[in-house]
């Protein structure tokens, strides 16, 4: 990817939706490429534990549609979070193909994927991953720190300040600003680390069980606040969980068994 | 931006960092100190030198010395042209110096250095080394009344005063020696015949007395002419009269001579601890000087000279061999003079280049232009005279530099273990970043900056440390030697009564900038391994 297409998915996020950059087309052959955010075609993914191979992906085919909550669901093992980080770019298939809106980007370079992670992506853990040492607004203005490098960050300091403050009151957390995450409750750092998700204004959220380490009603904070965003915004969403309930509340579900694609719903 | 941040706060919330700074801290401490007594002392010991020795010496090892030497200072004044600030011609001895003290004979091997005092003050700093403060603007070789060391309360009473006092004492003495030799004889003289007269005893001796300020006194003008000073109480003894003749020493003196002071002098701890100095000689002393003569062989001669000042350039190899005497009375004494022509020889000519004048260069060319082959003559510089020293200080600089830069190395290392140690740390916010699109090298970067901010905070200090200790050397020594009661500094082997620092500042930048090197090499490592990571592994990491 060169420097100009580069800068163009920078500026894409400030721009309308229709003049964002459409760097490859879908193959037309498959689904409806414009209604499809994310999709993975035969994916194989196979990790090494002290020399035993283990296979953990044998073949998924995934596709997320456009403004829509997709659901994986599936027991330990059974390779969902190998999938979200496939899809995230945080690794790469031994076979299979990931596609972004019509583009691949499995076989990108790695600095275009950090792009791509930093630019279009928001991604949400079960244990928060909030950095200990910044405070929450700073933890919320970390991506455009780090996609904005350290001159445009401090030309554009009070514009994206007022974004990541506008980010964290609409999680409801604006009383917190200046909070490290070791102050903060469980329901507050997953909040936050939506925020922090969101601040970029990203065109695809991947969420790894967000509710896994928080009680029910806590957890049912922190969905209602991400269907919010899917709801008002069009975010599309994918979401890793095992609990059938979450799972439900989605408007598709893709039930992963020992690497496989059982069902979809 | 994230990086400055991130790197920013780790710094101050890693207390065990610190630790990796003091270390690098304290080398650059160290370093610095060491850097600064070293440079010091061979600063200290390279102005004395050169301040005792001229820039270049041109040197006969002939025991004739050189004879001609006007063609010599022409031919050294048309090869260095206006190189050339100063010159003056010595003639230089092996000589054997002996004094009297507490009754008994001393003897000492010198070096006698017959100096023109009207050229030599413009070639060395020797004038100032002197004791008395009008023979540092001028010496001529004259007692002075009293005065000497100024300043210095355990310097004894000096100088014509002194010389004065003594001489009394050693006559009366003298006298009273004298008249009880006379009354044993009259006893002697009475118990074979007559009866004891004692009135005629007090007359005899009176009259004796009276005899001995006579010849004195022509003795004394005898001596005042020039050329008979030199041969002093030896010439006294040339009637055939069986008493003792003897110069007058509460009137006069022999020829002046300046001695090193610790030919004449001890310096040694008392029971308590204190630096005491014991004086032997001082000026308003005569000691006889016995040298070898011009003539083949050699001939031992032997003269008496009134001390009139003493030299101290704190080298102790120079304070305790050099004597100094006018020119023309050492050619006198030694038969340096050609009884037809009058021509003068020396020994040695010495030379002062003007300031910023290559050294090296400037003997170079007095080499090709007296060839030892033809001329007999060695040139050298000062720094060749001294080269072995100077050498030897610089070796030890060296190595002391090398072992103390691998100090701090050793500190980069702790830098590397404690940097892998807040990595493997750091593991989860490294695949956090990751994961927000932060690229390896951004990460990367953050330890690096971190190495070098430990670096930059330790050598800082580390400078600062060094500084203040060096600033307060003398005070902490002093702490040290309470503290532990043994002399860190000792006055009797270095003859400083401080120790001599200097701080150059490009040595101050080339510690830091090292020691920020050694932090920033140390931190690679762990980089690469924080950038090279796997953002997924990182993440599952708990």
């Amino acid at each position: 990817m060169n420097k100009m297409a580069r800068e163009a998915l920078f500026q894409g996020n400030l721009l309308p939706d229709a003049e964002r950059p459409r760097l490859r087309t879908f193959p037309s052959d498959q689904v409806d490429a414009s209604s499809v955010a994310i999709a993975a075609e035969g994916l194989y993914k196979t990790y090494k534990k002290s020399r035993i191979a283990v296979p953990v992906l044998k073949g998924v085919d995934f596709t997320a549609e456009q403004g829509k909550m997709t659901a994986i669901i599936g027991q330990s093992g059974s390779g969902k979070s190998t999938l979200l980080h496939l899809l995230a770019t945080l690794d790469r298939p031994d076979a299979g193909e990931v596609y972004f809106e019509g583009n691949r980007i499995d076989a990108l370079g790695r600095s275009d994927r950090d792009l791509f992670r930093n630019q279009q992506l928001g991604m949400i853990f079960q244990f928060y991953h909030l950095l200990p040492e910044l405070s929450t607004l700073e933890n919320v203005l970390a991506p455009q720190m780090i996609g904005a490098g350290i001159w445009k960050y401090l030309c554009q300091r009070k514009l994206l300040k007022d974004r990541a403050r506008e980010m964290l009151e609409m999680v409801g957390l604006g009383h917190r600003l200046n909070h490290k995450p070791n102050e903060l409750s469980g329901g507050e750092m997953q909040r936050t680390a939506i925020a922090r998700a969101l601040v970029t204004r990203p065109r695809l959220l991947l969420a790894d069980e967000p509710t896994g380490n928080l009680d029910q009603e806590t957890g049912a904070g922190v969905l209602d606040i991400i269907e919010r965003v899917n709801r008002e915004e069009g975010l599309t969403v994918v979401m890793v969980t095992h609990d059938e309930g979450i799972a439900r509340r989605c408007d598709r579900i893709v039930r992963l068994v020992r690497g496989r694609v059982e069902s979809v719903d | 931006m994230y990086k400055l941040l991130l790197c920013w706060r780790y710094l101050r919330t890693r207390w065990i960092a610190l630790a990796s700074i003091v270390s690098v801290t304290l080398g650059v401490a160290t370093l610095i100190v060491v850097n600064s007594v070293m440079d010091g002392f061979t600063e200290e010991m390279h102005q004395r030198i050169h301040g005792i020795l001229s820039d270049i010496v041109v040197e006969s090892h002939s025991s004739e010395g050189i004879g001609d030497v006007e063609w010599y200072q022409e031919r050294i004044r048309s090869t260095l042209g206006d190189r050339l600030e100063g010159l003056t011609t010595v003639v230089a001895v092996p000589a054997m110096v002996t004094f009297q003290y507490n009754g008994s004979s001393h003897t000492q091997q010198i070096n006698l250095i017959g100096i023109d005092t009207a050229t030599y003050a413009s070639v060395s700093d020797f004038s100032q080394y002197l004791l008395h403060p009008e023979n540092r603007d001028g010496l001529d070789f004259s007692l002075k009344e009293t005065g000497y060391a100024p300043g210095r309360n355990s310097f004894p009473e000096a100088g014509w005063t002194y010389r004065r006092d003594l001489a009394r004492l050693r006559k009366e003495l003298e006298q009273e020696a004298e008249r009880n030799r006379r009354l044993r004889e009259k006893m002697a003289e009475a118990k074979t015949g007559a009866a004891a007269l004692p009135s005629a005893m007090v007359n005899d001796s009176s009259e004796d007395l009276a005899k001995i300020e006579t010849v004195s006194e022509s003795e004394a003008t005898s001596n005042s002419d020039d050329s008979d000073l030199l041969a002093g109480p030896k010439t006294a003894i040339t009637d055939n009269s069986d008493r003792p003749h003897y110069f007058d020493a509460e009137r006069e003196t022999h020829t002046g001579i300046v001695l090193g002071i610790s030919i004449g002098s001890m310096r040694y701890r008392d029971p308590l601890g204190d630096i005491k100095d014991l004086y032997f000689i001082r000026p308003g002393d005569d000691v006889t000087l016995t040298m070898p003569g011009a003539g083949s062989p050699p001939r031992a001669i032997d003269q008496s000279f009134t001390v009139v000042d003493l030299y101290e350039s704190k080298m102790s190899e120079y304070d305790s061999t050099f004597a100094f005497i006018p020119l023309d009375k050492l050619q006198q004494a030694r038969g340096m003079i050609d009884p037809i022509s009058g021509r003068k020889s020396v020994t040695s000519i010495q030379l002062k280049l003007k300031p910023g004048v290559d050294l090296s260069q400037a003997r170079d060319d007095l080499r090709v232009a007296f060839p030892p082959e033809q001329t007999m003559v060695h040139v050298e510089s000062w720094r060749d005279s001294q080269g072995p020293l100077l050498a030897a200080v610089q070796l030890e600089t060296t190595i002391l530099n090398i072992l103390l830069f691998m100090i701090i190395a050793v500190a980069g290392f702790g830098i590397l273990a404690t940097f892998f140690m807040i990595v493997v740390e750091k593991t989860r916010d490294i695949g956090i970043l990751k994961s927000l699109g932060a690229p390896g090298s951004g990460i990367a970067s953050i330890f690096l900056a971190y190495g070098v901010l430990l670096g930059v905070v330790g050598s800082v200090a580390g400078a600062v440390l060094g500084l203040l200790f060096v600033h307060n050397i003398n005070t902490i020594a002093g702490w040290i030697e309470m503290l532990t009661g043994r002399e860190v500094f000792d006055e009797t082997v270095y003859y400083f009564t401080e120790i001599p620092t200097i701080i150059h500042p490009l040595m101050l930048v080339w510690v830091v900038i090292g020691a920020i090197l050694i932090a920033v090499l140390a931190s690679v490592l762990p980089s690469i391994r924080a950038a090279r990571m796997h953002p997924v592994e990182a993440l599952r990491y708990e």
